[in-house]
């Protein structure tokens, strides 16, 4: 797609076919000749592996649906018939519980890569922004996929996550109404989830190939930051990156594998084999591994209104980065002051999503984590702003090397 | 938010019945950590001891099957491959010796003439049967307390089998001083507020074993935990075998690749 197709029709048909859809030169020019930085290391694969989950994800998750019923009397028991009765239900099951926490684990990777190599940068704006889009329809997928085996944790983690709403002024409450389709969590509020958790895979999948398209126009970044100056500096997707994707791929699934058979309930909370009862309150109500950084931000702030604010805004400033930072080097390999400070902020969000998976009083060595979380919080935003910009300015970046190529010649 | 978390530890505390006496001595009642017990399923390798399954379902059966229901575990699970290895034959025994509520008669009667619900005997498509009618039942029959299904007690459990076996071995421990036993509940330190709705179900003998194992309380626990385990997880011996085929495939597939990938970049510079 970037620069002009070099596609020749083999046969007749390819010829005929080329001249009303021209779907094999787009296959072409998208995976076989896109020409691809040839200094792309580790931690580019994490794009390839995303599109494998998320198909993992749609194929397991339609089979699941084929057993699965979305009503409040009936979703607990069906869930266990898949993992008992359903030939390789448990497997598919398992596949499709662990595969969530998978795809998170890599678009968190995907994440901080882009941003500590600056991929957000012009010309680039477009796919980040685009990623910020996907990113936050998966969480509502996630969230609402979590409600669906209607356990303890589903019922009280959507009554939680719901009744941020209703923080809102005025008219909080009757949104909550509107969403619960009741006047609480209940049976509406599972099908209408259900719905939803059929229907948002299918609009990332979408949203992906936006996210793809944009992606092939300007052609990928790469670890240097720097634009690919001549033919020299890349290779065609095909073979190269292909098998590359490939290999690290399967290490991914073996990592994955292991979960599936050996660990299958890891990420997984106890309180969910308990079927949804509205009366009894779990001792702690946890949201999944994933969205323990912002849970923790909306815990640290006293308020439930400004809280709720925070939460959003935690997610929103991302799609703000590309204008944010004003450095004109985009690689944090140039960047003395952002490496550092890039890695604070990966090491600042471990320590939030600690301090969420932690009872509210939990203390360690005698100081809340609350206030650790506080802290957390400030340098969280502090970080995208004023960090960004501020450094931007005032950092001294060191050379650039003059072309892909040249650095890898001289080592 | 601050407002929603208090209601929710206000909904706790109602909800454990954690005893007021204790909260304002300021004992500590959060349980103790599980005692430290071994079990055959344990590690990627490990399976259910046969034996152990088959005696821990006669103490399900004889014992705790009064009061808890195996909800999701139907009859036929007994005798699929990975579980406690009756035969066909055994597990259709079984079943039948269960009253399972019977579908409406030809005149469309659910009940006899005394009002008494008609049953008839399990076969292997049933599940087994609650114990108690419904949730009222179990209640007025445990002074209040509702008797946990236990097809899922290991996996809902944070502590897993070594858990519920000290819960069922822990019952003799030592009151601590200024600690008061609620009415109606029993002391048992390894519960979350050490006040538990359960009177000790196990005693020396409690079961008789056929195949002449002594039948001491720790045995009777260790038992019925190895069959609650299998009911938690029935697919657990077939998830493990098949994670090795899986696992063996994809690392030599990986190497393939690998190998690949080092050829064709070899000239790339």
């Amino acid at each position: 797609m970037s620069g002009p197709s070099t596609y020749t029709p083999n046969s007749g048909f390819e010829k005929w076919l080329d001249q009303r859809l021209p779907l094999p030169r787009l296959m072409h020019d998208t995976v076989r000749t896109y020409p691809t930085p040839k200094n792309l290391n580790f931690w580019y694969v994490f794009g390839g592996i995303l599109t494998f989950c998320l198909a993992v994800q749609i194929v397991s998750g339609i089979v699941l649906a084929m057993h699965y019923k979305p009503d409040s009397t009936l979703a607990f028991s069906s869930v266990e018939k898949i993992m008992r009765e359903v030939n390789y239900g448990w497997l598919i099951r398992y596949i499709h519980s662990n595969g969530a926490s998978m795809f998170f684990l890599a678009v968190y990777i995907h994440m901080f890569r882009g941003l500590y190599y600056g991929s957000y940068k012009a010309p680039r704006e477009l796919i980040w922004i685009i990623g910020v889009l996907i990113y936050l329809l998966m969480t509502a997928t996630a969230f609402f996929g979590y409600v669906l085996p209607w356990g303890q944790m589903s019922f009280w983690g959507a009554t939680v996550i719901t009744n941020f709403f209703t923080a809102i002024p005025v008219v909080g409450g009757h949104i909550a109404t509107w969403l619960w389709g009741d006047f609480a969590v209940g049976d509406a509020t599972l099908n209408r989830f259900f719905s939803l958790h059929y229907l948002l895979p299918f609009v990332i999948a979408a949203v992906v190939g936006l996210h793809i398209w944009a992606l092939h126009v300007p052609g990928n970044n790469n670890p240097l930051g720097i634009d690919v100056k001549s033919p020299q500096d890349t290779v065609p997707f095909h073979p190269y990156y292909t098998v590359k994707d490939a290999f690290y791929l399967v290490l991914f699934i073996i990592f994955f594998a292991v979960f599936v058979f050996y660990a299958p309930e890891f990420f997984g909370n106890p309180d969910n084999a308990i079927e949804a009862n509205p009366l009894v309150t779990p001792a702690d109500i946890v949201p999944e591994w994933y969205l323990l950084p912002f849970y923790a931000i909306l815990r640290s702030i006293p308020n439930k209104l400004l809280g709720v604010i925070a939460l959003g805004a935690a997610i929103l400033i991302l799609a703000f980065i590309p204008w944010l930072d004003t450095s004109r080097v985009r690689s944090c390999r140039f960047r003395p002051t952002m490496k550092w400070l890039f890695w604070f902020f990966a090491a600042d969000c471990l320590i939030l999503g600690y301090c969420g998976s932690q009872p509210v009083d939990a203390t360690i060595a005698g100081i809340s984590l609350v206030w650790i979380a506080r802290l957390g919080a400030i340098y969280y935003f502090g970080f995208f702003f004023p960090i960004m910009p501020l450094v931007g300015l005032f950092e001294t970046p060191k050379p650039l090397p003059a072309s892909i190529s040249q650095p890898v010649l001289g080592e | 938010m601050t407002h929603v978390t208090l209601r929710l530890a206000l909904g706790l505390s109602l909800a454990t019945g954690i005893s007021s006496a204790a909260l304002a001595q300021e004992i500590d009642t959060h349980r103790l950590p599980p005692k430290k017990v071994e079990f055959s399923f344990e590690g990627p390798f490990g399976t259910y001891d046969r034996a152990a399954l088959q005696r821990g379902f006669q103490v399900y059966k004889e014992v705790c099957g009064a009061c808890h229901v195996l909800q999701h575990v139907a009859f036929h699970n007994l005798d699929e491959k990975g579980g406690p290895g009756f035969t066909e034959a055994q597990a259709k025994a079984i079943a039948a010796g269960y009253k399972i509520p019977a579908e409406p008669n030809d005149k469309g009667e659910t009940t006899d003439e005394n009002g008494e619900r008609l049953t008839r005997p399990g076969i292997l498509a049933d599940y087994f049967p609650n114990p108690f009618a419904n949730e009222n039942a179990a209640r007025a029959n445990n002074s209040g307390s509702l008797p946990p299904d236990l097809s899922m007690i290991v996996r809902a459990r944070q502590g897993g089998p070594q858990y519920v076996y000290s819960i069922l071995t822990g019952f003799h421990e030592k009151v601590p001083h200024g600690f008061k036993v609620t009415k109606d509940k029993y002391f048992n330190p390894y519960f979350e507020g050490w006040n538990i709705g359960m009177p000790e179900p196990l005693h020396p003998d409690s079961v008789t074993y056929s195949d002449g194992t002594k039948a001491t309380v720790e045995q009777e626990a260790h038992d019925v935990v190895t069959f609650l385990a299998w009911a938690s997880d029935p697919k657990m011996e077939e998830r493990k075998q098949m994670g090795m085929a899986v696992l063996l495939f994809l690392v030599v597939f990986a190497g393939i690749l690998f190998a690949a990938k080092r050829k064709l970049w070899a000239d790339v510079h």
